[in-house]
């Protein structure tokens, strides 16, 4: 069958930056950037996701198909998330913390 | 009759379409000159591939969203509580959330490698050991779960009428573990069920059903795993990372 065969090299640089990526997020969760440590750490979390979803999972070698379905999940995932926090940026509720 | 769809009916016989286990169905395909493990409505092995990878990833698409509605409730109620949120998952154990992230790492590395060894045809031997040490760090990460689990019984951190909260904030607190315990609770599920899996394909790679005509059953659990992970990869730092200062003047 003609499906691609990644190299182990790839796997196993993969998985260092993975490895790395996590030490990062660690790392930087230790230092004090307010609201920005919500930034760092998910956009660490996302090229982690990117790359397990590019090469362990091998979507960068599938067919477009492939890419247009996976991409679509996450597409959904941002009109949930987008449109149910307008509504509540939008309208005040729950504001503060509950005691 | 003019449909061209019915013949069938009309010729009832012997189905065309045999169970494809062992030798009895390879010699009967034989005069078809195409692999046993290929069903008959695919044109070729590429395209039974690439349809199984394909629907996998629409099951996938839905475990995004089963897994984002909890994600969206984590979102808003963090949003609504702040403060409270950090409190709370100050008292998550950092060290064993980063643990347990290196070890479904390590994990997935394990999986992207079984897939490999079934592609390139390895020795059924090769291919049980990756998918073993695969189960192996799967086992590890619920076991360090489980101890987690249990300090936060033991500690009244589970909601429910038994809670109890020192700090400022009980009432977000209680949300922040409400949330916790969902959802690592159905990431350890998706766990499991891929341990079950995993059973289920290393043995049939010790009776050296995969080789790099055939890897289809690998291939497919290994997207399912690799995607436990990515869930993993999001929960450890919006559980286990949002306190490190709290305190500290916000």
């Amino acid at each position: 069958m003609s499906g691609h065969i990644a190299s182990p090299k790839a796997y196993y640089l993969v998985f260092l930056a993975l490895i790395v990526g996590t030490g990062l997020t660690y790392a930087a969760a230790l230092v004090d950037f307010g609201f920005f440590n919500n930034v760092v750490m998910l956009t660490i979390a996302v090229a982690k996701a990117a790359l397990v979803i590019l090469i362990f999972m091998g979507v960068r070698w599938s067919s477009r198909l492939t890419w247009v379905v996976a991409a679509s999940g996450f597409v959904w995932l941002l009109i949930l998330f987008g449109i149910t926090m307008s509504d509540y940026f939008s309208r005040g509720w729950m504001v503060g913390s509950l005691r | 009759m003019s449909n061209g769809y019915s013949h069938s009916e009309h010729f009832p016989g012997p189905i065309h379409n045999p169970p494809l286990i062992g030798g009895e169905a390879r010699k009967g395909h034989g005069e078809h000159g195409h692999h046993p493990k290929l069903q008959h409505h695919f044109d070729d092995m590429d395209q039974q591939l690439e349809a199984s990878t394909l629907g996998m990833w629409v099951f996938l698409v839905t475990e995004i969203m089963f897994f984002g509605g909890l994600f969206m409730a984590y979102l808003m109620y963090r949003w609504a509580n702040p403060t409270a949120f950090q409190e709370a998952s100050a008292h998550l154990n950092k060290a064993w959330g980063g643990v347990n992230t290196v070890v479904l790492i390590v994990s997935s590395l394990t999986m992207a490698m079984a897939v490999r060894s079934a592609q390139t045809s390895a020795k059924p031997k090769t291919q049980v050991l990756w998918l073993v040490a695969t189960m192996f760090f799967g086992t590890v990460f619920l076991g360090v779960k489980v101890v987690e689990y249990t300090d936060k019984f033991t500690h009244h951190l589970v909601p429910g009428p038994h809670f109890q909260w020192t700090g400022q904030y009980p009432a977000g607190a209680e949300i922040f573990y409400s949330l916790y315990f969902c959802m690592t609770g159905l990431h350890a599920v998706h766990m499991i069920i891929g341990l079950g899996m995993m059973t289920v394909i290393a043995i049939m790679a010790w009776r050296g059903k995969f080789d790099a005509d055939y890897y289809t059953p690998v291939e497919v659990s290994g997207l399912y795993w690799h995607f436990v992970d990515i869930v993993w990869i999001f929960l450890f730092p919006l559980l286990y990372l949002i306190g490190a200062h709290y305190g500290a003047g916000h």
